[in-house]
């Protein structure tokens, strides 16, 4: 049996293998085969403060430029990789001008690594620092397509250009359900700057990283690519109504939405008798919260009976709270075998008691991912014990007292018989 | 006398042999130790319970991470086992850091229900000047089945969370190095219940048309994939089944030895042999 598991393995890994080797020619010939590959968008902040020399005694962009080198090299071969620059090209004073000032130096697309090189040689600290609108470029470079993409931000100084908060700006990329995940890092940053690069990465469900050294620039940019190259499921986007008869009928598969605070969510699954729901849910702190917060997953009946739920709470700094809940429908009682049992509609609420600082915005909701599977019943239990079984020394004491006595009590049951007999 | 005599003795034998079988019946299972190099875990971790690492038992997952970054593992636990989650957090150097920082690690099972830690630091605050940090946590023994309202742990992946929970504002963003790893200990029967799951709470599972698609296909089910080195157990065998074969064996002897009292030694002497 694990002979032939292997095997299989073996004939899986070599498929995999032949595939991979295929895979290039395939996509360069047609389009949309490529459409799953990962993108990434390198977005630089070119700025005029980039030009301190405070990295490993060199300048930030020497070091921006050393680390996009190695990077460059080592991108993975399925990846799709573009560069952006903020705060390039304009050095004057006119804020207007400079927080327009965004380009794409390298599209998003297979990689040449000498042009993309040559390209990133040509850069020199110079303008303003407009991080908001470089993200918004950023998203619009990497398009809205199905694959997975994440833009690496690596910047000096914080956003130059209020009003437009990139925070909020992230929030709204995100917002669109592009599957986009941003990073950050921070070239020896300033409270500001690492506050407003936190809450960029939060919204998004990325990471912020505060670079000192060459080195660790290289290595987490390079880290953050490889990330991207990871398959994953990617969750279908769907909308939770209000009340369960609007609902949208959901099959077993991952599932993104978005809720406000204090919101209920409906969806719905058909379940069969004999079949068991397996529903979990995760809501995203995606911006600054309250310290205490919840999230409740009900299965309810249509006609509003509960059926089981699952709950969580927590405290302090997260980045999701998720709970759970498994409902197995009985086997139908009336077994006539004729006509197929009907399915029963299981409304899932999803409901959180999340709660941020007047502050914070709270549009667009929070995302919440839903899993939802279905599978065979479990086997049901007659006895809390493994087939009834039992176990432990009292066990051996209590079968050996009755054999004993059950012994004894026949010996002497059947000496009184012999006895009766000799008698008469 | 003779026959309670050896029955006496025949009983304690069987009781000495079982002595050590009970416990030891399934004490192959604790996962072999990491041998070679392709056994070594994964070098990254996931950062989302859907990109989270796969690593067994047995296995030391490690990842290079910046302090704020919330750190996904998943490992695969079968009825009958105790896992342990160990994390090693090796911090930033304390030159870069302003205060003490509490580290949290969390698992939650296949659903995504938090697991409690029966036992185990499971959140620790390290000093300032400290260079690692260990925390762990022993969760429940897993069991076969329970019902549909308890959080009773079931075979299934179990989805391990390290994170920095307290720190210091200006210490985000920090590179820090983690190494994870699973002990498995094996309960035995004294945790084995009735009844199975139709499969192991693994995200993806399914056992209707999509899992025989991909037989066909001959593609790993989300099942196989999540699955512990020599798959999942029935969840049938437990030492329960020596525990009672061999009180029955006990009882039946000690069954003959009260008879045997009854009769006295040998044939009774009133009694004339048949001729």
């Amino acid at each position: 049996m694990i002979t032939r598991k292997r095997l299989a393995t073996g004939v899986c890994a070599l498929l995999v293998a032949l595939t991979a080797a295929l895979l290039p020619a395939s996509a360069s010939a047609d389009g949309p085969a490529a459409k799953e590959s990962p993108k990434v968008e390198l977005v630089l902040d070119v700025s005029g403060s980039m030009r301190a020399k405070d990295i490993d005694g060199k300048s930030r962009m020497s070091a921006a430029k050393q680390a996009f080198n190695e990077v460059l090299d080592a991108v993975p071969e399925e990846v799709r990789l573009g560069i952006r620059t903020l705060g390039a090209d304009y050095p004057g004073n006119d804020r207007k001008r400079g927080c327009k000032d965004t380009r794409q130096l390298y599209p998003v697309g297979p990689l040449d690594r000498t042009e993309a090189k040559a390209a990133v040689a040509t850069l020199a600290p110079t303008g303003w620092t407009p991080i908001g609108p470089a993200l918004l470029g950023a998203a619009d470079d990497l398009g809205e397509d199905g694959a997975t993409k994440r833009i690496v931000l690596i910047t000096d100084g914080e956003d130059t250009c209020a009003p437009l908060d990139p925070c909020q700006v992230a929030r709204e990329i995100a917002a669109k359900g592009i599957h986009l995940v941003i990073d950050t890092l921070g070239l020896v940053p300033d409270a500001k700057t690492r506050q407003q690069l936190t809450c960029i990465a939060e919204a998004t469900g990325g990471t912020y990283t505060s670079v000192h050294r060459t080195d660790e620039l290289s290595r987490r940019v390079r880290q953050l690519v490889d990330r991207a190259a990871d398959p994953v499921v990617t969750p279908v986007a769907t909308e939770g109504a209000g009340r369960c008869a609007d609902a949208p009928r959901l099959t077993p598969g991952l599932y993104t939405d978005r809720e406000a605070f204090g919101e209920h969510r409906w969806y719905k699954v058909d379940l069969l008798p004999g079949q068991e729901l397996r529903a979990s849910v995760s809501v995203s702190a995606d911006r600054a919260v309250n310290d205490d917060y919840g999230v409740l997953l009900r299965a309810v009946t249509r006609h509003g009976r509960e059926i089981v739920r699952g709950s969580e709470a927590g405290d302090g700094r997260t980045d999701v709270i998720s709970t759970g809940l498994r409902y197995p429908k009985p086997e139908a009682q009336d077994a006539d075998g004729d006509d197929k049992p009907a399915a029963e509609t299981v409304c899932l609420q999803v409901s959180n008691s999340f709660s941020a600082p007047p502050a914070v915005k709270t549009t667009p909701g929070m995302p919440i991912e839903l899993t939802v599977d279905v599978v065979d019943g479990p086997a049901s239990a007659s006895d809390v014990a493994s087939f009834g079984l039992g176990r432990g020394w009292w066990l051996l004491g209590a079968l050996v007292l009755a054999g004993f006595l059950a012994g004894l009590i026949w010996g002497w049951l059947s000496r009184w018989r012999v006895a009766v007999w000799r008698t008469h | 006398m003779r026959t309670v005599r050896m029955l006496a003795a025949a009983a304690l034998a069987g009781a000495a042999l079982l002595g050590p079988a009970a416990p030891g019946a399934l004490a192959d299972a604790p996962t072999p130790s990491a041998t070679a190099g392709e056994d070594a875990g994964p070098t990254e971790a996931g950062t989302t319970f859907r990109t989270a690492a796969a690593f067994r038992p047995g296995q030391e997952a490690t990842a290079q991470a910046a302090t704020g970054d919330y750190l996904y593992w998943v490992f695969p636990a079968d009825t009958g086992e105790r896992p342990t989650v160990k994390a090693t957090v090796t911090l930033p150097e304390s030159a870069l850091r302003h205060g003490p920082a509490t580290w949290r690690v969390d698992v939650y099972d296949g659903l995504r229900r938090r697991q409690p830690c029966m036992y185990g630091a499971q959140s620790r605050t390290a000093a300032k000047e400290a260079a690692s940090l260990e925390l762990a946590c022993v969760l429940r023994p897993v069991r076969a089945s329970a019902d549909a309202w308890a959080n009773d742990p079931l075979p299934g992946s179990y989805y391990v969370r390290l994170t920095v929970t307290g720190l210091p504002e200006e210490d985000l963003g920090q590179s820090f190095s983690a190494r994870v790893g699973v002990d498995v200990s094996d309960k035995g029967g004294a945790y084995a219940t009735d009844g199975a799951l139709a499969a192991p709470l693994v995200p993806g599972a399914t056992t209707a048309e999509p899992a025989e698609q991909a037989e066909e296909e001959d593609r790993r089910t989300a099942v196989e994939a999540a699955a512990p080195e020599d798959g999942w157990s029935s969840g049938r065998w437990s030492d329960r089944w020596l525990w009672t074969a061999a009180g029955g064996v006990l009882a039946a002897l000690a069954g003959i030895g009260g008879h045997a009292l009854t009769r006295g030694a040998g044939r009774p002497p009133r009694v004339p042999p048949a001729t």
